[in-house]
């Protein structure tokens, strides 16, 4: 006689128990799970109740919304908003003339619709609009906002100001700062002694410097050493400084995604043939630059949040128009300070934000099945 | 003896592959010592011997995955030094499979196999899909050519990455252990389908622990360990007649179980 055991019929596929679905279950699973759990829910409880009431109250509910300075001045305790509305044009635009504002007001119009067509699914022909955008828009964004071409007058880079400035240092700064990093990381691994060098000493020069100094350095030092009469603008030197230093972070940030690229990878594309360069703009970095978008995305933040140094160069960003604001003695008001700084940090949180959630996007839409 | 009669042979006398005195080092290590080897056009060649004898290095060379120190290796008519042109030459005649199957993970199927025709052979990508299309039908596979490599089984991107590498139209291909990393239901699969290749006249290098693969397809079996070519022979004798004592114990350990 046989021993085997033999199992026929197929078994049929049930929901899970109900105990382990459903929001009650949610809440003791991740709320109350352990006596530590509890402990940290309690506390967090605590902690939303002494922060968002008052929090709430003074920025919305108690807050001045409409009138001048003297609304405010009757209400100090509360967020004093009639103070943005009435600085509204000075924190975009700075002191660029107020005849011309419709140039700014143009290029950013294009810069909001180009960034737009790159970010919906599906549109055609996005490999030109991502080109137009990163050669050609630069190019007409220079002409709009400086002139001095085609009929426009001249505006100087030191009128320039706002969150337009901001606007304008953060994205060269993140334009230049991904193609220079990523050429460094490529540097920093190669074969050939004096290429990696170079690439080092770049990299741990500008990693070393806080980014303060280097702009202190560039506005002070540098005209020093220049001979007289040659003089750069003092935004191109800030432009380049950011650049640059955020170019080193993102060096190191694309190397470690090189470095986690399997070695059969490389030795796949080697052994098709393909050349250095092909293999790393096809197999490598594709790869290597998709682990990496939090890290790279992390450090445009930081760059974003970073422009806000240009201050001490006497170039008034955001924060620096809000800043000068905030010094108008008709404005001499208690709540006026928190309000403005309240406001700038919102926006900065808004574009922050906004990156972060993109990038978390593009990460899915990337991922092709192969993370096991 | 009757396995071996119905074999057919594609061996040509032109020598495709000539590597003489090659020798190679890992800093002080010796991996290859003085390796001779002459492999002829349609020649189909299995490499065996124990973990760490050299044997993927020795492959690993002959396209210049690995760099030799000592000797020369002709493939082609070319001889493989640091010239990159001499390289890139051939790497185009040389197709390879991995154990790892070393797919392009974000690339589709039909990606990954016309990638490297378009951008090295310079073929107009119409033709290249063709060619891949008719390759992967080949290794059975076309209805997964849109499918990324991350959703197929590891028998099936070690098919693709065979049809991969014949997609450059290969005169030679090298195969390193190509099933060690599979399933033992995926491995028959693959066999298959280098069995059919091996049919068509392939000059095949395998590095593989298949010895009914040997028996049926190779012209020639080459024993390796510590760095040395120690026995060859064909699949046959070799099985049955093996002269030095270390292949002897070679191949009592992995045909007795």
């Amino acid at each position: 006689m046989s021993k085997a055991v033999v199992t026929d019929e197929k078994l049929p596929d049930l929901p899970p128990p109900s105990n382990t679905v459903g929001p009650v279950h949610w809440v003791k699973e991740n709320l109350l799970s352990s006596p530590g759990n509890i402990a940290l829910t309690i506390f967090a409880a605590w902690l939303i109740y002494m922060l968002v009431p008052g929090t709430l109250d003074w920025t919305i509910i108690s807050a001045v919304w409409a009138g001048g300075a003297d609304a405010c001045r009757a209400n100090p305790e509360a967020a004093c908003w009639p103070f943005v509305w009435t600085k509204w044009e000075q924190f975009i635009y700075g002191f660029y003339p107020a005849e011309s504002r419709w140039r700014v007001d143009f290029a950013m119009l294009l810069l909001v619709v180009g960034i737009a067509y790159l970010m919906i699914e599906k549109t055609p022909g996005k490999r030109y609009m991502g080109l137009f955008m990163l050669v050609i828009y630069p190019i007409i964004a220079w002409i709009l906002l400086y002139g001095s071409v085609f009929g426009l007058e001249e505006v100087k880079t030191n009128k320039w100001g706002g969150f337009s400035l901001t606007l304008v240092i953060a994205l060269t700064g993140i334009v230049f700062s991904l193609p220079i990093g990523v050429v460094l990381a490529l540097g920093r691994r190669s074969n050939m002694p004096a290429i990696r060098s170079i690439c080092v000493v770049f990299i741990e020069f500008w990693r070393g410097v806080p980014l303060i100094s280097v702009l202190f350095m560039s506005s002070v030092m540098l005209p020093l050493f220049l001979p007289e009469g040659v003089s750069f603008n003092d935004l191109l030197r800030a432009l380049i400084g950011v650049a640059l230093f955020s170019a080193a972070y993102m060096a190191e940030v694309v190397r470690g995604g090189l470095q986690a690229i399997p070695k059969g990878q490389y030795e796949g594309a080697d052994s098709l043939g393909l050349s250095y360069w092909q293999k790393m703009r096809l197999i490598i970095l594709p790869q290597a630059l998709k682990i990496v978008i939090p890290g790279i995305v992390n450090t445009f933040i930081g760059l974003f949040k970073d422009t806000t140094l240009v201050l001490i160069i006497g170039l008034l960003d955001l924060l620096g128009t809000v800043q000068a604001g905030i010094a108008d003695p008709n404005w001499s008001i208690k709540s006026v300070p928190y309000t403005g700084y309240a406001f700038t940090a919102l926006v900065f949180f808004i574009c922050c934000y906004g990156m972060s959630l993109y990038s978390r996007k593009i990460e899915e839409k990337l991922h092709t099945g192969h993370k096991r | 003896m009757s396995e071996a009669a119905q074999k057919t042979s594609h061996m040509t006398d032109e020598t495709v592959i000539k590597i003489a005195n090659m020798n190679k080092w890992y800093g002080d290590f010796h991996v290859l010592k003085d390796i001779n080897l002459d492999v002829k056009s349609g020649e189909r060649i299995v490499i065996c011997g124990p973990s760490g004898s050299g044997k993927s290095t020795m492959i690993r060379c002959i396209n210049r995955l690995e760099e030799h120190q000592k000797g020369s290796i002709i493939v082609d008519g070319i001889e493989l030094t640091n010239d990159l042109k001499h390289i890139d030459a051939i790497r185009r005649e040389v197709g390879m499979c991995f154990q790892h199957f070393n797919l392009f993970p974000h690339l589709t199927i039909l990606e990954n196999c016309i990638l490297a025709p378009i951008w090295v052979r310079k073929t107009p990508r119409k033709d290249a899909i063709e060619t891949a299309m008719h390759f992967l039908e080949r290794v059975k596979i076309p209805d997964q050519a849109n499918k990324y490599p991350g959703q197929l089984s590891g028998g099936q991107q070690q098919r693709v990455a065979i049809a991969r590498s014949l997609c450059m139209e290969p005169r030679i291909m090298l195969f390193d252990e190509p099933t060690s990393a599979l399933d033992p239901e995926m491995i028959s699969e693959v066999l298959d389908v280098m069995i059919d290749l091996a049919d068509s006249g392939m000059t095949m290098l395998c590095v593989t622990h298949e010895m009914g693969f040997a028996r049926k397809v190779a012209d020639r079996v080459i024993f390796m360990d510590g760095g040395q070519v120690i026995e060859q022979n064909e699949p046959e004798e070799f099985f049955t007649n093996p002269q030095s004592e270390r292949t002897k114990l070679f191949l009592s350990q992995i045909l007795n179980h």
